[in-house]
């Protein structure tokens, strides 16, 4: 009898990259000296929108240090290279040229106009201060809606309009649901709100930094990047490097959250920069600039509109949103509002649906993926009217939700959108999460604390959530019009001594996938989980990939590994039966063992890897081999849930918000690592939170970042945030074998509008029915005196027409 | 100029300019890179480091002032093939995820600790807010300080002991 091996899947081991990055033996590419080694900086411009009159470089060139100083007609003398966008969503969307410096015209403030390369990163830099440049200013375009205007002045004047593509969504054109005007021009009632997600700054810890060697065969670049694969392929393409000669490396990052998706100018800087001058460059940002020209997340305007019967079922949504792109198309930014268009109807049974995006340029920096990408803007916005619409009804708020969600029994459910959700139990989540959070008790002290008039209210908000994870099918991306596929790699090398070398491509940037893959393999091949070491990052050792974004790492990469596994087994098996005389029919794999049916002779995959390395006694016609190579294109999304239950105190003379509680039970499939799923959800509250209560950029009227350091851009230390109560039900995934649904982007979604809901809550009897994120004490002080909606952004809290619509500055019960 | 630093227990003299910072000190003049600079405004507290047994953000000190004092940084917390404590609470809790922010978390925690050997929840967030994370919303990473707390008290043995001596003594000395 073969022993049964405890599975290592489900067990919250402890994670192999620990020990690296707790005793300061981190590979980050700012770490890397190489001989001969020079440093780059970037100048950038201090205008929003100007024309360059005229650089002079004379000054700089002599400068201490300095090697050479390039503008873009040096780096680009035809001006042919344009930065990469790989989701062109409308055939007529537009493409104005993103330059790698910009010759003519800067269109945001930080926008790179020269480079300096020098001995030291200092000399570079004091470099930098002796380039002079002329500008011209042009009109600053900050407004979306004063952007589309007509009239307004234009971002790029060659485009002719701010507008870069509108996309839609029609259920009845789709045939996927019902028409939504009719819906709404014939219901009972009718609750319209404009949401402004505001624009957010993604933060990683570690400053963006590539460092280029083109002194070997190969050019090799390393680059703080969640984007290996994709970097490499697509600077081939904007660069014409010839593919084979660039090996592209991703050491440890230090996170990313989308903010490393791009593939940046100033990558191909670094890679033009060394080639020129033959020596390995290093380029390596101050956090200003990062927060000035990395790209920024969400901003959008979000005008929607319900409709539903007097008893509380929904009968149609009606989303128009617009995007703010920045000043060009990001890699992936043009579609970031799409993935939103599809969790606007979230857990929801609608079944009228209406989505149009507008996606305009302005004089800001580039906008693209940040944690969550378009499913947290979605979201919020439902989970809002949600609320908005319980008052309107007289409902509890988890009635509504109730009365509308999709049941357990009802899965696999196809939405108004055409997405057929595989599994969920939002019952489940929800009884689990109202018992953790004492629902009952709580709804009792707020009603306790408003009649005695207590100076403190208490607010109580919910958040009901699903997202797409595992982005993503390639036939689905395809039929958006995305660049390339969702399918993710993975090989598997058994070595002669038994031990395991696995690689992925999904590199990973502070996930722990080393460890969650080693517990895949273990239990696939019944080795210990000790004696599987995962390779990945490196384009060469991890030669094909798609890389890590989207909570796909798992559900994709991880399945990819599953599949290796299996090809590994299935190759080894004719081996087994081979040694052990016998046919392969009568033979087991468990536990790492090939045993025959009904016996205890047996043999062990450590055993075949050594008979294979030996090659002495392998069956005719078998390759001496126990590697694999597997790609996994995942037939659907997943979709994880959750319940998130916050319970918020606001002092009324002052405005400040105190979070008192926050329980939130996530359903994310099978949990490979508890231990990793909760640090992930803890992570991906706190950045929920932070734009409900703390963050949030600013421009002057100028278009200079007023929030352009640590010191301005409030990120959330230790002391502005709450312990969180974190539970999990598990629903597994029926598309994928593990049962994995991913839960990188969880937190983020869900908890942003668990936390307004409950500001709002607890002060909606001072007639308050909207307050403007980040709900700083200032704004929500303003709104209870002032009992409106608003604390100053124009257009806001426009009441809706039609029946029952609530009044902009009404909505007390 | 000329000044000479003790790091990790290993004295260097070394010619600067007087505007280096000792972040930057630490790192390319002295290969010492496990401390890193997350920010250019000393508020993100990646780069504390230990001077002279006390955390300081390594990014608002001058390599000059540190001219005759001793530095402990991430890489002299590790002795002997054993974890500090504090590491190796980071490691059973979960307290890290892209690990950017750790190796100035664990010197803060380290300090903080010292000052208080049994903070309770909100001495301890108080007492890393100088240090920002953005990956792991700061839960483990305060249940990791008060477990090492728990490890160090009186009577858990000689760990127990090393949180003083790098308090106050500065760790190797010469
Ligand atoms: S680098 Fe020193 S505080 Fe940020
Ligand atoms: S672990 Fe990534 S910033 Fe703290």
């Amino acid at each position: 009898m073969t022993a049964t091996i405890e599975p290592e899947v489900g067990k919250s081991r402890r994670r192999k990259e620990d020990e690296r990055l707790i005793t300061g033996r981190t590979r980050w590419t700012d770490n890397l000296a190489l001989p001969g080694m020079l440093h780059m900086a970037v100048l950038r411009s201090p205008f929003a929108h100007a024309k360059i009159v005229s650089i002079d470089t004379s000054a700089a060139k002599g400068a201490a240090g300095v090697v050479a100083v390039f503008t873009a007609k040096d780096l680009d003398p035809d001006s042919s290279i344009g930065m990469p966008c790989a989701w062109p969503i409308t055939p007529d969307m537009k493409a104005p040229r993103r330059p790698v410096l910009a010759a003519d015209q800067v269109n945001f403030a930080g926008e790179g106009v020269a480079v300096v390369v020098a001995r030291t990163s200092a000399e570079a830099h004091d470099a930098l201060e002796e380039i002079d440049v002329e500008y011209d200013e042009l009109p600053v375009i900050l407004d979306m809606e004063a952007a589309i205007a007509d009239g307004a002045p234009l971002v790029h004047e060659d485009q002719g309009s701010n507008t870069s593509a509108v996309w839609k969504f029609d259920s009845a054109e789709a045939g996927t649901g019902g028409n939504v005007e009719e819906a709404i021009s014939s219901a009972e009632v009718v609750v319209k709100r404009r949401f402004r997600q505001q624009r957010l700054v993604p933060a990683f810890m570690e400053p963006r930094a590539c460092v280029v060697d083109p002194t070997g065969t190969q050019l090799t670049m390393w680059s703080a990047t969640q984007v290996p694969h994709i970097l490499r392929v697509m600077s081939a393409l904007t660069l014409g490097i010839p593919e084979h000669k660039l090996r592209v490396i991703a050491p440890d990052v230090g996170g990313g959250f989308g903010g490393k998706i791009g593939v940046l100018p100033e990558e191909m800087m670094s890679l033009l920069v060394a080639q020129k001058l033959g020596k390995p460059v290093k380029w390596n940002e101050t956090r200003s600039e990062t927060m000035l020209a990395a790209h920024h997340g969400r901003d959008q305007i979000q005008d929607i509109t319900i409709s539903a019967t007097r008893d509380g079922q929904v009968t149609g949504l009606k989303v128009e949103l617009l995007a703010n792109l920045g000043a060009y198309n990001g890699l992936v930014g043009t579609g970031v509002p799409i993935l939103g268009a599809f969790m606007f109807n979230a857990i929801y049974k609608f079944p009228a649906y209406h989505f149009a995006c507008t996606n305009v340029y302005t004089t800001t920096t580039l906008t693209d993926a940040y944690r969550g990408a378009g499913r947290p803007e979605a979201t919020f916005a439902i989970e809002r009217i949600m609320d908005e619409l319980a008052v309107e009804l007289g409902v509890d708020p988890l009635e509504l939700r109730e009365k509308n969600w999709i049941k357990h029994e009802e899965f696999p459910f196809t939405t108004v959108c055409g997405l057929t959700y595989d599994s969920g139990n939002y019952e489940a989540a929800t009884a689990k999460a109202k018992q953790l959070f004492d629902y009952d008790g709580l709804r009792a002290e707020q009603e306790k604390r408003r009649a005695s008039g207590d100076k403190v209210q208490l607010g109580i908000g919910i958040s009901t959530f699903t997202e797409m994870c595992g982005l993503a099918p390639s036939r689905v991306l395809g039929s958006l019009d995305y660049g390339a596929g969702g399918w993710e790699h993975a090989a598997i090398r058994m070595l002669p001594t038994g031990k395991v070398e696995v690689i992925t491509g999904a590199s990973a940037h502070g996930q722990g996938h080393e460890t969650a893959w080693s517990q895949i393999v273990a239990d696939q091949l019944g080795v210990a989980f000790e004696d599987v070491e995962i390779i990945h990052g490196d384009t060469q050792s991890s030669h094909k990939g798609m890389d890590t974004y989207g909570s796909r790492s798992l559900v994709v990469g991880g399945i990819a590994v599953v599949k290796a596994a299996e090809k590994v087994v299935a190759k080894a098996k004719p081996i087994a039966a081979h040694l052990l005389e016998c046919a392969e029919d009568d033979l087991e794999f468990a536990n790492g063992k090939f045993t025959v049916k009904g016996t205890d002779t047996s043999t062990g995959i450590a055993d075949i890897a050594l008979a294979v390395f030996a090659a002495h006694n392998l069956p005719d016609g078998v390759e001496p081999s126990l590697d694999s190579d597997a790609t996994f294109d995942p037939e659907n999304f997943s979709y994880p849930h959750g319940t998130h239950l916050c319970a918020a105190e606001v002092d009324t003379e002052t405005g400040r918000i105190k979070l008192r509680s926050y329980v939130c039970v996530d359903d994310v499939g099978v949990a490979v690592n508890p231990l990793i799923v909760e640090g992930q959800v803890h992570g991906g509250l706190a950045q929920g939170i932070a734009q409900a209560l703390f963050e949030g950029t600013e421009h002057d009227e100028s278009g200079t970042l007023t929030t352009g350091t640590f010191a301005d851009y409030l990120l959330p230390s230790a002391a502005d945030l709450p312990s969180f109560t974190t539970d999990r039900t598990e629903t597994p995934s029926t598309t994928n074998p593990l049962g994995a649904k991913g839960v990188g982007e969880a937190g983020t979604i869900a908890s942003t509008p668990a936390v307004v809901n409950a500001v709002i809550d607890a002060v909606r009897h001072f007639g308050v029915n909207d307050i403007e994120m980040p709900l700083t004490p200032m704004r929500v002080w303003h709104a209870m005196q002032h009992g409106t909606t608003d604390a100053g952004g124009p257009g806001r809290g426009e009441a809706g027409g039609g029946l029952g619509s609530i009044d902009a500055s009404g909505g007390a019960q | 100029m000329r000044i000479t630093v003790t790091v990790d227990g290993t004295k260097y003299t070394d010619e600067v300019e007087p505007r280096t910072l000792l972040v930057h000190h630490l790192r390319e003049k002295l290969g010492k890179v496990g401390t890193v600079v997350g920010c250019d405004t000393s508020n993100c507290g990646a780069c504390t480091v230990h001077l002279d047994g006390h955390s300081v953000k390594s990014c608002s000190v001058l390599a000059v002032q540190a001219d005759g004092c001793e530095v402990t940084t991430i890489e002299g917390l590790a002795r002997d093939g054993q974890l500090h404590p504090v590491q190796k609470a980071f490691h059973d809790n979960h307290a890290l995820q892209c690990g950017f922010c750790t190796p100035g978390m664990i010197m803060q925690s380290i300090d903080l600790l010292a000052d208080n050997p049994d903070p309770d929840e909100q001495a301890v967030r108080e007492g890393l807010e100088g240090n920002l994370c953005r990956c792991t919303g700061y839960q483990n990473i305060v249940r990791a300080v008060r477990d090492a707390a728990q490890n160090m008290s009186p009577g858990a043995g000689p760990e127990a002991e090393r949180i003083s001596e790098n308090k106050h003594v500065g760790v190797g000395g010469d």
